[in-house]
C-alpha cells in the first residue's frame, strides 16, 4: 500500500477537481458547490488511508517519489512527508470540505462567479497539500509562492470590507518574504553542491557566516508568514477581510507553512545558525505572546481579533520551536493542528455569526446568546479551545510547550505562561460583549439573528468539536506521529532533552 | 508516629507507594464518568430533555454518592489505603510521562462523599428552586459538569489530572456565575472570577513545570517521595506558586476579591461550588501536597500567614455587609482561611483543616440553601435590612439555620465547636512568639464571626418585620427544598464530633497526613484556650444581639473609617481597579494606536521601500501582481549575484 503515489495524487487531485467546477457554467452554482464538496470528500479518503499507511516506528519520510523537472538545474518533483507533514496534511483534508461546506452562501453576496469560488478553494487545496509535501527546496518554494494567488484572489475578489487593501497588502507581505527565501534557495544551492534535494542539502557543511546569513532569508520569509511580531500587521486586515471560510484557512493552514518552514528548513538544514538565532527568535515569539493577546483584547472587530489571538497563538509555537526539547517541540507541532482546529472552528463560527448579523463589529452585538443560543454555545466552546481550556486539544499543545520550553529556560516559559491569563481575557471579554449581557435590540430587528444553527451548520461544526475533544484527553495517536520526526529534528541540531536537576531515587517503575 | 507529625517541621516524607486498584475499586473512574455523561447529555440534547433533565442530573448524582459510599467502605478493608487506576496514557512525549489516572486514599474518599453527599441534597433542593426557570435544564447541565470536574480534581494521581479538574471547576464556577448572562452584573462577576483563577491557575502551572524540571514527574507518588531530594530554595518557589494557585480557587488574600462578586449565581450554585466543595479546592491542594509544604518552615509560616489575614478580613467585611449571600461570601472566606491556617500549621493540623472544611460542608451549605429558601419566599430580595421577623413565617428554614448559625460560631456540641476550636488551640502551639499571634488572630476571629452571623441572624428572623410593600405573606418553602435543609441541619448539628473522632485515623494512611489528635505544647493550657474561645463567642453574640435585637435601618447609615472601609472590601477592589485594570485598559488602548500608526506604518514603509514607492499599495489589480513578481525577482537576481560574488571571493 505504501507503494501508492500518496502524496502526488493528494497535491493533484484537488487541481483537476477545481478545473471540473471552474468550467461548469455560472449559472449552476449548486452543482459546483457539490462537485467541489464531494471532491474534497475525496481527498479526505486518502488522506485517511494515508495516515493508516504511515508507520510511526518506520523511516522518517515516507511516501518518497521522485520525478525529473529541470534536470540541468538539479530540480526534480520530489515528495515526501515525514510526521510532522503527515499530521499537517490531515489537517488540511479535514478542514477544507468543512471550509467549503460552511461557505456554501459566502461568494453568493459577491457579483463575481461562484463556482470560482469554489475552484480557487481546491486550488488553494492543491498548493497547501504541495507546500507540506514538498521535498525539494525548489518545489517547496514554487508551491510557497503560488500558494499566494488564488488567496489573493478569495481575498481581494470575495471578501469584506478594505478587500483589496487587505488582499494587496498580504500579497506584497508574502512577496517579500518570498524575495529573501528565494535568495537564499539559490544561495542553498550553490553551496549545497547544485542540488535541492532536502535529503542531500541536510548533509552539507555550510561555513558559519554564510549558513547565518541563508537561515535569515528563510527565517524572514517564514517571520512574515507565520507571521511573528513584528512582520504580523498584514494578518488582521486579511483575516479581517477575507471571508470566513478562507479566513479560516488563512490561520489554520497557509500561517502553519512559516512555523513547518522553520522546522522542516532553518533547523535542519542551518542548526548552528539556528541555535545562533534561537535567543532572538524566542524574544519576537514571546513578544508576540503577549503583545498580540493585549491587542486581541482591545480589538473592535470579531475577525481581526481572532486574527490577532492567531498572532499570540504563533507566539507558543515560536517558543516550542526555539527551545529545542521533544515536549517543547512536540508541542509546537501538535500546536500547528490543535490551533488549524480550534482556531478554523473560531473564524467558522464567528463567520456565521457575521453573515447573520451583517457586521463584523462588537459593538453591533451584545445579548445575542438569547436569540441564538447554541450559535452562542459553539462560539464559547471554540474560546475555550482558543485559551486552551484542559480538555480541549490546545491545552495538551500548549502545556507540553510550556514545559518544554521550561527545561531550558525558565524566564522564556514563565513570561509566556502569562499569555494563559491574557487569553482567557480576550475569550471572555469577546464572548461577554458579544453574547452575554442585555440584549442589543437591533438585533431583534433582523432575521437572521432569529435563526439558530441550521443542519448544514451544525455539520460543519460537529467533526471540529468531537476532534478537539478527544484530542483534549487522547492525544497519543497524534504525538505519536509528531514524536519521531521532532526527535529526529533535534538530532539535526544536536540538542538532546536535560535530565532532571535532581536526582531522584524512586524510579517510576512500571508505568 | 502521632507525635513526629504533630509539630512542624515535620520530617521530610518517606518514599510514596500506591496500590493498584482492583475489584469494585478499579471502577472508581465512574464517578467521574457518570455525571459528566449526565451533563453530556443535559447539554447536548437541548430543549428535548426539558422536562426530565433536572430528574437525571439529581439521579446521577445520588448514583455517584452510592457508588461513592460502597467504594468508601472497599477502600476501609485495604491495608494500603492508597490505591491507583491508571485509565490511558494522557501526554508521553520524551521523558515526559503523564498517566489519565485516579488515586482514591483515606483523602480523597472523604472529598468524594463531602462533593456527592453534599451535591446530592443540593441538586435535590435545586430541582425546586430553579423550577421556575426557563434554563433548569442547561443549569443541571453545568451542575453535573462541575461535580465531575471537581471529583477529577480530587481522584487525579498526578498534578496535571489535578490541573484539568481544577481548570474544569474553574469552566463550571464560571458557567454558573454567569448563569443569568443577560444581566450584565452576572456576565461581569463570572468573568472576573475566572480572570483571577486563572492566575493562581498560573501559577500552578509553574508549579508542575518545576516538578518536572526538577524531579522528571508530575505523579504524586514519585514528587512526594523526591521532595527530600530538592533544595530549601526550590521548595519554596514550588510551595509558594502552589500556594498562589490555591489561593485563586480558595478566594484567599491576595486572589479573594472574585468570590462575594461570585454571588450573582443562583443561590444552590453558591452552596455546592463557592462555599462546600471548589473553594475549598485550594485546602486540598495543600493538603494532598504536605510533603511539600511540611519541607519547609518558612513555606508554612506563608501559608499560616494567609489563612489568618484573610480569616480576619472576611470577618471584618462579612460585618459591614448587607446583602445576606454576600455576608455568607465573607464568612466562607473567613472561614477557608481557618483551613489554610491549620494546613499551614503542619502535622496533625492537617487532619483538623479537613475536618473543618468537611463541617463547614455541611454547616454553609445549610445557611446558604437557608438563604435561598428565604430569598426564595421574599420576592428574591437579598438585603437583610429588609427582612426581620421571619421566624413565625418560615419555621423550618429559621430552625435549620438556627443550626448552621450555632455551628458556625461554634457552640458546644454542633459540629463548629469540634472543627474550628482546634485550630485555634493548634494555632497557639506553634513554638516560638506567633503562637500568641496566630492564636490571637484566630481567636479574634471567633469572636468576629459570632458577631457578623448573629447579626444575619437575628436581622434575618428575629426583631421587627423591614419588608418591601410588595410582601404580605412570606411563605415556607416546599418540601424539596425543606427536607435538603433538614438533612444538613442535621449535619451541622453531628458531623463535628463524628468527625473529629474519625477522620485523624481515617487520615493517616494517606500520605504524611493526620496522626492523633496529639495534645501538643501549647503556650497556654487548652482548657483556657477552649474557655477564652466560648468567651468571645458569647461576647460577639451577646454584642450583635444587643445591637440589632430592635431591627436596624433599612438604609445603610453613615459610618466611621472602618465600618467605612469594610463596606468597600478594605479597598482591595480599588486597588485591584487602580493597579491592574486602568493601566491594563489604558496599555491596550495605546498598542492598539500604536500597532495601527506604528508598526503597521513602519513595516508598510519597509515593504513598500523594498518593492518600490508605497505609490502602489494603492494602485491596485491591473498589473500589479505581475509587476511585482517582476520586482521580486530582479531583487532577488540582485541579492544571488551579491551573494555570488561573496562565494567567488570577489569581495574577500
Amino acid at each position: 500500500m505504501s507503494n501508492f503515489p500518496f502524496l502526488s495524487v493528494l497535491t493533484v487531485a484537488p487541481l483537476v477537481g477545481a478545473l471540473v467546477v471552474a468550467l461548469l457554467p455560472r449559472r449552476r452554482p449548486d452543482l459546483a458547490k457539490q462537485v467541489a464538496f464531494g471532491w474534497s470528500l475525496l481527498v479526505l479518503v486518502l488522506s485517511v488511508v494515508m495516515w493508516i499507511a504511515f508507520q510511526v516506528d518506520g523511516d522518517r519520510f515516507q511516501f518518497r517519489e521522485s520525478y525529473p523537472w529541470i534536470p540541468n538545474w538539479g530540480v526534480h518533483f520530489t515528495f515526501a512527508a515525514d510526521g510532522i507533514a503527515l499530521v499537517m496534511l490531515m489537517l488540511i483534508a479535514v478542514l477544507v470540505p468543512l471550509v467549503i461546506l460552511a461557505s456554501w452562501h459566502d461568494a453568493e453576496s459577491s457579483k463575481r462567479s461562484v463556482p470560482v469560488y469554489f475552484a480557487l478553494l481546491l486550488v488553494l487545496e492543491c498548493t497547501m497539500i504541495g507546500v507540506f509535501a514538498a521535498a525539494d527546496v525548489f518545489l517547496f518554494y514554487v508551491f510557497f509562492e503560488v500558494m499566494l494567488v488564488p488567496m489573493y484572489f478569495l481575498i481581494g475578489s470575495y471578501g469584506g470590507h478594505q478587500r483589496q487593501y487587505a488582499a494587496v497588502k498580504f500579497f506584497l507581505y508574502s512577496l517579500v518574504g518570498g524575495l529573501f527565501m528565494l535568495a537564499a534557495v539559490i544561495g542553498l544551492w550553490v553551496v549545497g553542491g547544485k542540488t535541492f534535494d532536502w535529503q542531500a542539502l541536510s548533509q552539507v557543511d555550510i561555513s558559519t557566516g554564510t549558513e547565518r546569513w541563508l537561515f535569515l532569508g528563510f527565517f524572514v520569509a517564514f517571520a512574515i508568514k507565520a507571521p511573528f511580531f513584528p512582520f504580523h500587521t498584514w494578518l488582521p486586515d486579511a483575516g479581517g477581510a477575507a471571508p470566513a471560510g478562507a479566513a479560516a484557512l488563512l490561520v489554520g493552514v497557509l500561517d502553519k507553512v512559516g512555523t513547518f518552514g522553520i522546522l522542516r528548513y532553518c533547523l535542519p538544514l542551518f542548526p548552528d545558525a539556528a541555535k545562533w538565532f534561537a535567543p532572538w527568535a524566542l524574544a519576537l515569539a514571546l513578544i508576540g505572546i503577549i503583545y498580540a493577546a493585549l491587542l486581541a483584547v482591545g480589538q473592535n472587530d470579531l475577525k481581526r481579533l481572532v486574527s490577532y489571538t492567531s498572532i499570540a497563538h504563533f507566539g507558543f509555537i515560536g517558543v516550542g520551536i526555539f527551545a529545542f526539547t521533544t515536549q517543547a517541540g512536540t508541542g509546537a507541532v501538535l500546536y500547528m493542528v490543535n490551533h488549524g482546529l480550534a482556531t478554523g472552528l473560531l473564524f467558522l463560527v464567528v463567520g456565521m455569526l457575521i453573515a447573520r448579523r451583517g457586521s463584523a463589529l462588537i459593538s453591533d452585538f451584545g445579548g445575542a446568546g438569547k436569540l441564538v443560543p447554541v450559535l452562542a454555545g459553539v462560539l464559547f466552546f471554540a474560546g475555550l479551545a482558543s485559551l486552551a481550556l484542559p480538555g480541549t486539544a490546545p491545552f495538551v499543545s500548549e502545556f507540553l510547550v510550556l514545559i518544554g520550553a521550561f527545561t531550558v529556560n525558565k524566564p522564556v516559559a514563565v513570561i509566556a505562561t502569562l499569555g494563559i491569563i491574557l487569553a482567557a481575557a480576550y475569550v471572555l471579554w469577546m464572548v461577554q460583549r458579544t453574547t452575554q449581557g442585555t440584549l442589543n435590540p437591533a438585533l431583534t430587528e433582523i432575521d437572521g439573528m432569529r435563526r439558530d444553527l441550521n443542519l448544514r451548520e451544525k455539520v460543519v461544526i460537529a467533526p471540529l468539536v468531537a476532534l478537539i475533544v478527544v484530542l483534549g484527553f487522547y492525544p497519543k495517536p497524534v504525538t505519536d506521529v509528531i514524536n519521531p520526526a521532532v526527535q529526529a529534528t533535534m538530532d539535526d541540531i544536536g540538542r538532546t532533552d536535560p535530565a532532571p536537576s535532581v536526582v531522584t531515587t524512586v524510579q517510576e517503575a512500571g508505568r | 508516629m502521632g507525635e513526629i507529625l504533630t509539630n512542624a517541621p515535620a520530617e521530610p516524607a518517606g518514599a510514596v507507594t500506591y496500590a493498584t486498584a482492583d475489584g469494585l475499586l478499579a471502577s472508581v473512574w465512574l464517578l467521574v464518568a457518570i455525571p459528566l455523561v449526565s451533563a453530556a447529555v443535559l447539554l447536548l440534547l437541548g430543549r428535548r430533555a426539558d422536562r426530565w433533565g433536572h430528574w437525571l442530573g439529581v439521579s446521577a448524582i445520588g448514583v455517584s454518592f452510592v457508588l461513592g459510599l460502597v467504594s468508601f467502605f472497599q477502600l476501609r478493608g485495604l491495608e494500603n489505603k492508597s490505591v491507583e487506576l491508571s485509565l490511558w496514557d494522557f501526554i508521553t512525549v520524551g521523558d515526559l510521562r503523564v498517566d489519565f489516572g485516579l488515586l482514591f486514599d483515606p483523602l480523597s474518599a472523604l472529598f468524594v462523599l463531602l462533593i456527592t453527599g453534599v451535591g446530592f441534597l443540593i441538586h435535590l433542593y435545586a430541582v425546586e428552586y430553579m423550577s421556575h426557570d426557563g434554563g433548569r435544564r442547561r443549569f443541571f447541565g453545568y451542575f453535573n459538569l462541575f461535580v465531575a470536574a471537581m471529583l477529577l480534581l480530587v481522584l487525579g494521581n498526578n498534578y496535571v489530572m489535578l490541573y484539568v479538574g481544577w481548570e474544569g471547576v474553574g469552566l463550571a464556577s464560571y458557567l454558573l456565575i454567569s448563569f443569568w448572562q443577560d444581566r450584565p452584573s452576572a456576565a461581569t462577576a463570572g468573568k472576573k472570577a475566572f480572570l483571577m483563577n486563572r492566575v493562581g491557575d498560573a501559577g500552578l502551572a509553574i508549579a508542575i513545570f518545576i516538578m518536572f524540571a526538577t524531579l522528571g514527574t508530575t505523579q504524586y507518588d514519585e514528587v512526594f517521595s523526591n521532595v527530600g531530594a530538592l533544595t530549601g530554595g526550590t521548595v519554596l518557589v514550588l510551595g509558594l506558586l502552589l500556594l498562589l494557585g490555591a489561593t485563586g480557587k480558595s478566594g484567599q488574600f491576595p486572589l479573594q476579591a472574585w468570590l462575594p462578586d461570585a454571588m450573582e449565581g443562583p443561590t444552590p450554585v453558591s452552596a455546592l461550588i463557592h462555599a462546600a466543595t471548589m473553594v475549598t479546592a485550594g485546602v486540598y491542594l495543600i493538603a494532598r501536597s504536605n510533603p511539600v509544604f511540611s519541607a519547609n518552615t518558612t513555606l508554612q509560616l506563608v501559608v499560616v500567614s494567609v489563612g489568618a489575614l484573610t480569616l480576619l478580613m472576611g470577618c471584618i467585611i462579612g460585618a459591614a455587609k448587607d446583602d445576606i449571600k454576600r455576608v455568607l461570601a465573607w464568612s466562607t472566606v473567613s472561614q477557608i482561611g481557618y483551613m489554610f491556617l491549620g494546613v499551614g500549621l503542619g502535622g496533625g493540623a492537617y487532619a483538623l483543616a479537613i475536618i473543618h472544611l468537611l463541617a463547614h460542608g455541611f454547616f454553609k451549605a445549610n445557611m446558604f440553601l437557608g438563604a435561598g429558601s428565604v430569598m426564595h419566599g421574599m420576592k428574591d430580595q437579598v438585603d437583610i435590612r429588609r427582612f426581620g421577623g421571619l421566624a413565625k413565617h418560615m419555621r423550618t428554614t429559621w430552625l435549620t439555620f438556627m443550626m448552621g448559625w450555632l455551628a458556625i460560631i461554634g457552640i458546644p456540641p454542633l459540629s463548629g465547636y469540634f472543627s474550628k476550636e482546634p485550630i485555634i488551640a493548634a494555632a497557639f502551639g506553634r513554638d516560638d512568639w506567633t503562637a500568641w499571634l496566630f492564636g490571637g488572630a484566630a481567636l479574634l476571629g471567633a469572636g468576629l464571626t459570632a458577631f457578623y452571623m448573629t447579626r444575619l441572624f437575628v436581622l434575618t428572623f428575629h426583631g421587627p418585620k423591614r419588608w418591601t410593600e410588595e410582601i404580605e405573606h412570606p411563605h415556607e418553602s416546599p418540601k424539596l427544598m425543606t427536607v435538603p435543609l433538614i438533612l444538613l441541619a442535621l449535619g451541622s448539628i453531628g458531623a463535628g464530633f463524628l468527625l473529629s473522632t474519625s477522620v485523624p485515623d481515617w487520615l493517616t494512611a494517606t500520605a504524611g497526613l493526620g496522626g492523633e489528635h496529639a495534645e501538643h505544647e501549647t503556650v497556654l493550657p487548652h482548657i483556657v484556650i477552649t474557655t477564652l474561645s466560648l468567651l468571645v463567642t458569647v461576647l460577639g453574640v451577646g454584642l450583635a444581639w444587643f445591637l440589632f435585637r430592635n431591627g436596624t435601618a433599612t438604609a445603610p447609615q453613615p459610618a466611621g473609617v472602618l465600618v467605612t472601609a469594610a463596606r468597600r472590601n478594605l479597598y482591595t477592589d480599588a486597588f485591584n481597579e487602580a493597579v491592574f485594570e486602568k493601566p491594563g485598559i489604558f496599555l491596550t488602548r495605546a498598542l492598539v494606536f500604536l500597532d495601527n500608526r506604528g508598526v503597521d506604518g513602519l513595516v508598510n514603509g519597509l515593504a513598500a521601500a523594498v518593492g518600490g514607492g508605497s505609490g502602489r499599495l494603492r494602485r491596485l489589480q491591473t498589473g500589479f501582481v505581475r509587476s511585482y513578481a517582476t520586482s521580486i525577482l530582479t531583487g532577488a537576481l540582485l541579492v544571488v549575484a551579491a551573494f555570488l560574488a561573496v562565494q567567488a571571493g570577489w569581495l574577500a
